[in-house]
């Protein structure tokens, strides 16, 4: 039989605050955040490997909150890099500072130095960088200290190109300024990368990641996420509107609420001074957890005295 | 200590085949990731040790369940042979399967060939269509009525046929001359080789791209005679052949009395390996139809995904439904307003005395951008005109 051959990462960042999963779910509770385990052991890995993590599900369920509360947890600053079609290197990683480096050769023309090399040397440097997020996560995590939580959010949006580029950022957090050089990151940033699958996104980029697909919350898990976010609700309110939430994603819906919407529509609720669901109320509040006139239809009168008999039922 | 390390290692190994037995590939640096995500965990934590590799080792939700499965056969497996039973088992059903569906398959193809031979009025259409050169008749011989020759020469035809696709502005820039925004990033640098002077302008513009096509075909029973064909030309669309592809993303889906996507089983460059995988994909072949059900499920799982940079959508349907109506022309109201382009291909449409007044279509024609036919070669043609200036 062989011997385990050495697979060790080669510098596993040893965070005494996650030593191990249980660390994880604790330190996000702390802040808020209810995950499930398999969530939190992905996180944790992530940590531990010094690897992005790609979160996928439907919209609503908790990706960008994610990196949002681990910078809380780990201290660190967020840099949230948003996507969008045509993002280009000058809005993702830097950009030169124009104005300033127009004034700066009018100095130089007005004070009579002529010398055209020594200006593109001034110009093109340092001083007259803009960094944008992905440019200012590899820098931040330079500085000691602990890295950056870098968010890169709904990738699916961004177009190909962004999207090649990105795999070579993620393989080793390094960037290349043809005009001053490489910057590379001395430990890598905590990256997060969400999306919404309105596109599929590459494998490859995908395996360079841990991935893990964020389902809606169990009933408790839920429950327990009302309480936690929406500290005003009894506790009997919010087990009634998170049943009733549950049942409506079992009808068969263009888009199902998500766990945003289960927060709007109970901050909803305890806005109009509600403590408990009747017919009327939900049917003027729906809005809040349907986005769609379809969907808005197909629950009639008849579907919310029905979703409210079913969430009732479940209680006993 | 050792041998149980060697063990692990071993059933790592195992476990990556038994993973890509359900075409689940995985990647050694995977694997070795995994090897390293283990030491991090606690190994007796059976929920840990689950998550961690799937973490790792799953890049796709779909591949979920079956990831799952392995895992719990990997999991109860106490030692490697254990294990490399149960792969070989796979591989082995696997196979068999295969070959079974092969067979089966070629038995289909010759029944299907005799059939088309075997019309009475033969030999009078044979006649009327001596008029025109050999070519020009087959191009607009109906596909329902080519006979084992002709269909061969129609199918090469078809795979030498280009395909272009209209292009769409992105929102991407990309340097131009005489572009309508100041490049000045670049018009900064060639100043510097004037002293700081901007004399000239660079600027930047839009860059074009093409749009996506997404082909959506109903296999039925009605429509029996065109449909191989039909995926024949599925096929030739998503290959391009020439250096300068004219189409970038296709995406084909099938339906009966249900969606089926065929994507990735086209995608295979041996044709009739291809059509034999899609095939094998389709449950509903030759049976009824249901429309509306077809693409409401369109709607709900894909069209975000797919429709997403301006794409264009094919249906290829006579439009005989058996379904529910109202839910059609509710889901084709939906799909035109999230495509660029709806065009709706009959084969009917080729004969004469056609008029579009069954039930399915009657629901569908409000919604539809343009009612083409599909019936031969020189109908596609038209429609790769229409593809190229949407």
């Amino acid at each position: 039989m062989t011997a385990l051959p050495d697979f060790k990462h080669p510098d596993l960042p040893r965070d005494p605050r996650f030593p191990d999963v249980d660390a994880v779910i604790a330190a996000l509770r702390a802040e808020d955040y209810i995950a499930e385990r398999d969530l939190a052991t992905a996180i944790y890995l992530s940590l531990r490997m010094g690897k992005p993590i790609f979160l996928e599900g439907e919209p609503g369920v908790g990706k960008t909150e994610v990196a949002k509360v681990l910078a809380r947890c780990l201290d660190s600053e967020l840099i949230r890099l948003q996507c969008y079609e045509g993002l280009d290197v000058s809005t993702a990683v830097y950009e030169w500072n124009y104005r300033r480096q127009l004034l700066h050769l009018r100095g130089l023309e007005a004070a009579g130095v002529a010398d055209a090399r020594t200006a593109v040397d001034d110009v093109f440097s340092a001083d007259f960088l803009l960094e944008r997020p992905l440019l200012r996560a590899v820098r931040q995590s330079r500085k000691g200290g602990a890295p950056p939580v870098l968010l890169i959010d709904e990738l699916d949006r961004a177009d190909e190109e962004f999207e090649a580029y990105l795999l070579e950022i993620l393989a080793d957090f390094q960037i290349t300024i043809p005009e001053i050089g490489t910057v590379a990151a001395e430990t890598p940033p905590v990256a997060v990368v969400t999306s919404n699958r309105t596109r599929e996104v590459h494998d490859a980029l995908k395996r360079r990641c841990l991935y893990h697909w964020i389902d809606f919350p169990d009933y408790e898990k839920e429950v327990q996420i009302v309480l936690r976010r929406v500290p005003e609700a009894p506790e009997h309110f919010a087990a009634e509107i998170v049943r009733l939430v549950q049942a409506i994603r079992e009808e068969d819906l263009f888009k199902h609420p998500g766990v945003a919407e289960t927060l709007d529509w109970t901050n909803a609720l305890i806005a109009l001074d509600q403590e408990t669901l009747s017919d009327e109320i939900l049917r003027d509040t729906l809005g809040v957890l349907l986005k769609y006139q379809d969907d808005l239809d197909k629950i009639d009168d008849e579907a919310v005295r029905r979703l409210l008999r079913k969430s009732r039922s479940a209680s006993d | 200590m050792a041998a149980t390390r060697g063990h692990l290692l071993r059933n790592i190994v195992l476990f990556g085949r038994l993973l890509r037995v359900g075409s689940l590939d995985v990647t050694p640096t995977q694997l070795r990731d995994w090897v390293a995500a283990l030491e991090l965990v606690d190994l007796a934590r059976k929920r840990d040790v689950k998550a961690a590799a799937r973490a790792v080792l799953v890049s796709r939700r779909r591949d979920l369940p079956w990831f799952d499965k392995a895992f719990e056969l990997f999991w109860q497996a106490r030692d490697p042979r254990e294990l490399e039973q149960l792969e070989l088992g796979l591989l082995v059903q696997r196979h068999t399967e295969r070959t079974k569906r092969a067979a089966l398959q070629k038995l289909a193809l010759r029944d299907g060939d005799d059939g088309d031979g075997d019309h009475p009025d033969d030999r009078d259409r044979t006649a009327r269509t001596r008029l025109y050169s050999a070519r020009e008749a087959l191009r607009k011989k109906d596909f329902a009525e080519l006979e084992g020759d002709e269909l061969d020469e129609i199918k090469r035809l078809m795979a030498t046929m280009r395909w272009e696709l209209e292009t769409r502005r992105t929102r991407r820039l990309r340097p131009s001359r005489g572009g309508h925004r100041l490049d000045l990033r670049r018009t900064l640098r060639r100043s510097l080789a004037h002293g700081g002077e901007m004399i000239h302008l660079v600027g930047r513009d839009r860059k074009h791209r093409r749009r996506p096509l997404v082909l959506i075909c109903d296999i039925s029973g009605s429509m029996e005679p065109y449909s191989r064909l039909l995926l024949h030309f599925i096929y030739a669309v998503s290959h391009p052949r020439s250096a300068d592809p004219g189409v970038s993303k296709v995406e084909s889906f099938a339906f009966g009395t249900r969606l089926t996507r065929l994507t990735h089983e086209l995608a295979e460059r041996d044709v009739d390996r291809a059509l034999q995988a899609a095939a094998h994909r389709i449950e509903d072949w030759g049976g009824g139809t249901r429309t509306g059900e077809a693409l409401r499920e369109f709607n709900y799982i894909w069209s975000r995904r797919l429709l997403g940079q301006g794409a264009a959508v094919l249906i290829i349907s006579d439009g005989w439904d058996r379904g529910d109506i109202g839910l059609l022309g509710h889901e084709m109201e939906r799909l035109h307003r999230s495509c660029h382009r709806l065009i709706w291909l009959n084969p009917l449409l080729g004969s004469p005395d056609y008029q579009p007044l069954t039930r399915g279509i009657v629901a569908a024609l409000p919604h539809v951008d343009d009612f083409l036919p599909v019936h031969n070669l020189a109908s596609l043609e038209q429609l790769g005109d229409l593809l190229a200036a949407m």
